[in-house]
């Protein structure tokens, strides 16, 4: 099964020589210093990774990192400079104008910080735009309309207007509009970067449980780690235009890549990221072992309790294979401390 | 404009430093004397060389337009320039008006009138409605049932055009880069253009009549058709845009769906500008023979009857308020956060064309419908024309004083000036004073169209003209600033204001020569004040947003900083509202020039005079074609000279992406 999305050394670059850019040895300069000889801002620089069906893949990073470039260049919002993008294994910049807008209105649908309704039109209408533009028939339409909004939550507010109804229920129906095409993938652009922190908690939830109910790929835009690391079942930390790390949470909190990606993930509480693999050491030889062993992919909060109170090391199993033990020496770093640990 | 000042200032005003060094940012040393000096040699040189004024005669313009006219008049049914261009162009929009008119009169007035009161219901609102049927009853009451309806079905055919073409290229304008920098210029020139100034190669194209008239008010309607549409379509948001983009959206469904229903208030108000610009056309359009209240008018200020005039003057004015409250409420409802019931939505039109049906039918069926009835008439002729003689009889001394002196102490020595500068001394000093002022660009176009006037053969008249153009400014600007930065000042005298100048700006520009022939009479002086009181609204309304729009911080830091209020306006809201002070200038120049002209209806003189002469008498077309040109080159020549920065800050609104 090919992946759903992947992208194999996209490049961005806004500016008047955009095109005189890649491929040359401009391509090295740092982004200040292509910016200063040339004028062009390369906004998304040599990026590749791929998104597995199903996943939930967060891109993360500052503003003005490119991500929200990056992901407008998956569905060609914004038209990649040089490299390829393949969506279910289909190059997306070959294609027509007309088989990119089948793309749009079937397979991948958006959601923006921003939430981009229409003022004019009422909420039940909103969310059959995308519909409405196939071609799909009133009836029809609506009766879909009405499914997505009640999976969203907003049963009852099928006939108000966008501006009645508060930042947290706008996005509602931002989601509940890219949803209504049944799309495989769905692209998430900071959409609660606008609202408030409770209300974007929620939403977060919504997320989660969308992504259970409906089981779609999603790729996730934040700038808010935590949001990252709630949601993510792989993170891409972007900085200045390229990727700095893809990996799980865990891998990013328990190995960060440079220190940029470690000054990031330094607030995060370890104990609550990483699992017991990454505090395990090697039993030394003449040791007394507790009988009953962990799994290695437990996280470290869930067991504090257990090694705390066990008389003896316990074996840490990754299936039928021993990895190693922990006890308490190997617990307080990862509660208290900030160095990072090696993986067993 | 004013970031550069400070900047330049900023090394002067460093302490401790005795004299101030040579450095880039610094002003030339002598720059603060360089204009006082360009004066004195100025002054000095026409000293040197002024000529006595010697009269315009029939220049080889004039005769050649004399000509032209001549051979259009020979070839008109021949030739296939107007075999099938002009002449379908005519006879097509002559259909149209014939349509509208056949419409209009076909209701009957009682239909009429119920049709505008449903509009305005269906659109604006039953307030709306009670008020357009109230206005159009007045037409018939003033016993100009069908002069009114006539000036109705002009504006409304000139409109119906303006917005077929111009909406489309308004969309075109700010979705196709080339096409809104193409337009931009040639919207610039409408804009500028006097309204007499259409007028003569009106006649030369499409002879006479409504056809003519409507194609002179279409073009003088269009262009804020164009740019407000433009201006609508460009501050749709692009996150949006975008969103229906990503659902796949085509090119159409984005501009039917999404761009076109967001500007819709936007194209609402572009409408009524339209409207309110075309019924001011339409009035004036009287002179190459357009039916209507322009023709009461003209015929009046002919003889002086100011009571005449005066009924007609209050049936437009009474027009232009109804059509614009009508498009300005539907503008308010039009805006996405306006919800109304779906039902009144899909009822209401319904209703209200069954009702305009069945009072139709009714007054075509019974005799009261056939003519506005006589018994509800009533006239202001009298009582109007009892009042001016009073006012000729115990003011005539102090207006004919306040006339004698201004044109002792302002009009006369300017116009003496102007007409005895040699015409390339004025060129040169154009290209100076022009370059110093708006830039070497703007001093060349400026220059280019001295050269024009020249060319134009109408040196003396176009002067003259000048001369009144330049203390009617001066005399709206002192007005102006004076009631703008009061009405900033004071916010109950804003409140005041306000009412005021929107009832001043939907009034076509020919009313306004109503109260200045009634206080004194036909004269220089009449258009002088018919163009102060024209053009004071708009500047007012510019130089108080001007002041209002400083930054409440900036003002708070000054008064926190102990200024006296006085100190505040001089040296804080009034430098900073320099762009709303030079903006408004521009504007007041362009619209007291067109009044001016207008002007020589009342005994102006001068191009004015010459453009009206030009209808009148067929030996005169060529003089008058000439006058016309040269009042559109007078304008771009004082239009380049005062554009400041003001101008350009709109025009990079109308460019900019919305973000």
């Amino acid at each position: 099964m090919p992946p759903t999305i992947a992208v194999d050394r996209l490049w961005k670059v806004f500016g008047p020589k955009a095109g005189k850019v890649v491929g040359t040895p401009l391509a090295d300069l740092s982004r200040a210093e292509l910016r200063a000889r040339t004028g062009c801002l390369a906004a998304v620089r040599d990026v590749s990774f791929q998104v597995e069906p199903g996943e939930v893949f967060v891109v993360m990073g500052l503003s003005g990192s490119g991500k929200s470039t990056l992901v407008r260049c998956l569905t060609r919002l914004i038209e990649p400079t040089s490299g390829e993008v393949h969506i279910d294994g289909e190059p997306v910049r070959a294609m027509s104008p007309k088989r990119l807008r089948e793309l749009r209105r079937h397979g991948v649908a958006m959601v923006f910080q921003h939430f981009g309704l229409l003022p004019h039109r009422q909420v039940v209408d909103n969310i059959a735009y995308g519909l409405e533009i196939q071609g799909v028939g009133k009836a029809e339409r609506h009766r879909r309309a009405a499914e997505v909004l009640s999976l969203v939550g907003l049963d009852g507010h099928e006939h108000q207007y966008p501006d009645q109804l508060s930042g947290g229920m706008q996005q509602r129906v931002g989601l509940a509009r890219a949803l209504a095409t049944d799309p495989a993938v769905l692209l998430f652009d900071e959409p609660f970067s606008a609202l408030d922190p409770l209300i974007r908690r929620d939403m977060q939830a919504e997320v989660r449980r969308l992504h259970a109910e409906v089981g779609k790929t999603l790729v996730f835009i934040t700038h808010d780690l935590a949001e990252a690391l709630t949601l993510g079942d792989r993170i891409a930390v972007m900085r200045d235009g390229r990727l700095v790390q893809v990996g799980t949470p865990e891998e990013l909190v328990g190995a960060p890549a440079d220190d940029y990606v470690a000054d990031f993930v330094r607030e995060v509480p370890r104990a609550d990221v990483l699992t017991l693999r990454w505090i395990t050491r090697p039993a030394r030889p003449d040791e007394v072992l507790a009988d009953q062993p962990l799994p290695a992919g437990t996280v470290i909060r869930d067991t504090i309790e257990r090694v705390l109170r066990a008389p003896h090391p316990i074996p840490v199993v990754d299936g039928d294979e021993r990895l190693g033990v922990v006890d308490r020496e190997q617990l307080l770093p990862a509660l208290i401390g900030h160095r990072p640990p090696v993986p067993a | 404009m004013s970031a550069t000042v400070t900047d330049a200032r900023v090394p002067v005003a460093a302490p401790g430093e005795d004299a101030p060094a040579p450095g880039p940012r610094r002003p030339l040393p002598g720059r603060r004397l360089l204009v006082p000096l360009l004066l004195l040699v100025t002054a000095g040189v026409y000293l040197a060389v002024r000529t006595s004024a010697p009269a315009d005669g029939d220049g080889a313009a004039a005769r050649f337009f004399g000509e032209l006219r001549d051979w259009v008049d020979a070839n008109r049914d021949t030739s296939p320039l107007f075999l099938y261009g002009f002449n379908y162009l005519r006879l097509g929009v002559s259909l149209l008006v014939d349509a509208i008119h056949g419409a209009l009169y076909g209701l009957g007035w009682a239909g009429l009138v119920t049709a505008a009161g449903a509009l305005a219901a269906v659109v604006a609102g039953w307030r709306t409605a009670l008020l357009a049927v109230a206005g159009f009853l007045s037409f018939g009451v003033l016993g100009l049932w069908e002069e009114s309806v006539d000036t109705l079905v002009l504006t409304l055919s000139a409109v119906l055009l303006a917005v077929l073409i111009g909406v489309p290229l308004g969309v075109l304008a700010a979705r196709v880069p080339a096409v809104g920098a193409a337009l931009r210029p040639v919207l610039d020139v409408m804009q500028i253009m006097p309204t007499f100034a259409y007028l003569a190669p009106m006649t030369l194209l499409f002879l006479i009549g409504s056809p003519a008239a409507t194609i002179a008010t279409l073009i003088y309607a269009i262009p804020p058709a164009i740019r407000i549409t433009a201006l609508g379509i460009g501050e749709v948001p692009a996150a949006t845009v975008e969103a229906a983009t990503a659902l796949g959206s085509t090119r159409w469904q984005l501009l039917g769906k999404v761009r076109l229903p967001l500007a819709r208030p936007t194209i609402v108000l572009a409408v009524n500008q339209a409207i309110m610009m075309a019924l001011s056309m339409v009035v004036v359009t009287a002179l190459i023979d357009a039916p209507g209240l322009g023709q009461t008018i003209v015929q009046a200020l002919e003889r002086v009857n100011v009571g005449a005039a005066f009924d007609a003057g209050l049936a437009i004015v009474v027009m232009a308020v109804v059509l614009d409250r009508i498009t300005t409420r539907a503008a308010h409802r039009a805006a996405p956060t306006v919800h109304r019931s779906v039902r009144v939505r899909a009822v209401g039109p319904l209703v209200a064309l069954a009702v305009v049906v069945a009072v139709t039918v009714l007054g075509r069926m019974s005799s009261w419908g056939a003519e506005f009835p006589a018994a509800w008439r009533a006239s202001f002729a009298v009582p109007v024309n009892e009042a001016t003689r009073w006012v000729e009889f115990h003011w005539y001394d102090a207006t004919e004083a306040l006339k004698n002196a201004v044109s002792a102490v302002l009009l006369d020595p300017i116009e003496t000036v102007l007409t005895t500068t040699p015409w390339w001394l004025f060129l040169v000093a154009v290209l100076i004073f022009g370059a110093l002022a708006s830039g070497p660009r703007a001093a060349v176009v400026a220059g280019l169209a001295v050269a024009g006037v020249q060319a134009l053969g109408l040196w003396q008249h176009a002067m003259q003209t000048l001369a009144t153009v330049l203390v009617a400014t001066v005399a709206t600007m002192v007005f102006g600033v004076l009631f703008g930065v009061l009405g900033a000042r004071h916010d109950r005298f804003a409140r005041v204001l306000r009412p005021v100048l929107d009832a001043a700006q939907t009034m076509p520009s020919f009313v306004y020569l109503l109260p200045a022939v009634a206080l004194f009479g036909a004269s220089r002086f009449t258009a002088i004040v018919a163009a102060v009181i024209y053009a004071v609204p708009p500047v007012v309304r510019l130089v108080e947003r001007g002041v209002r729009d400083v930054p409440a911080t900036v003002v708070e830091a000054a008064v926190s900083a102990g200024s006296t209020p006085r100190q505040l306006l001089w040296k804080v809201q009034l430098p900073m509202a320099r762009r709303g002070l030079l903006l408004a200038a521009n504007q007041g120049i362009v619209m007291v020039l067109a009044m001016v002209v207008v002007g020589g209806l009342v005994g102006a003189g001068a191009l004015g005079y010459d453009v009206v002469a030009g209808f009148a008498q067929r030996e005169d077309f060529g003089r008058g074609l000439a006058a016309g040109f040269a009042i559109v080159l007078l304008g771009v020549l004082l239009d380049r000279l005062t554009q400041g920065a003001g101008r350009r800050a709109d025009h990079d609104r109308l460019r900019q992406p919305a973000t």
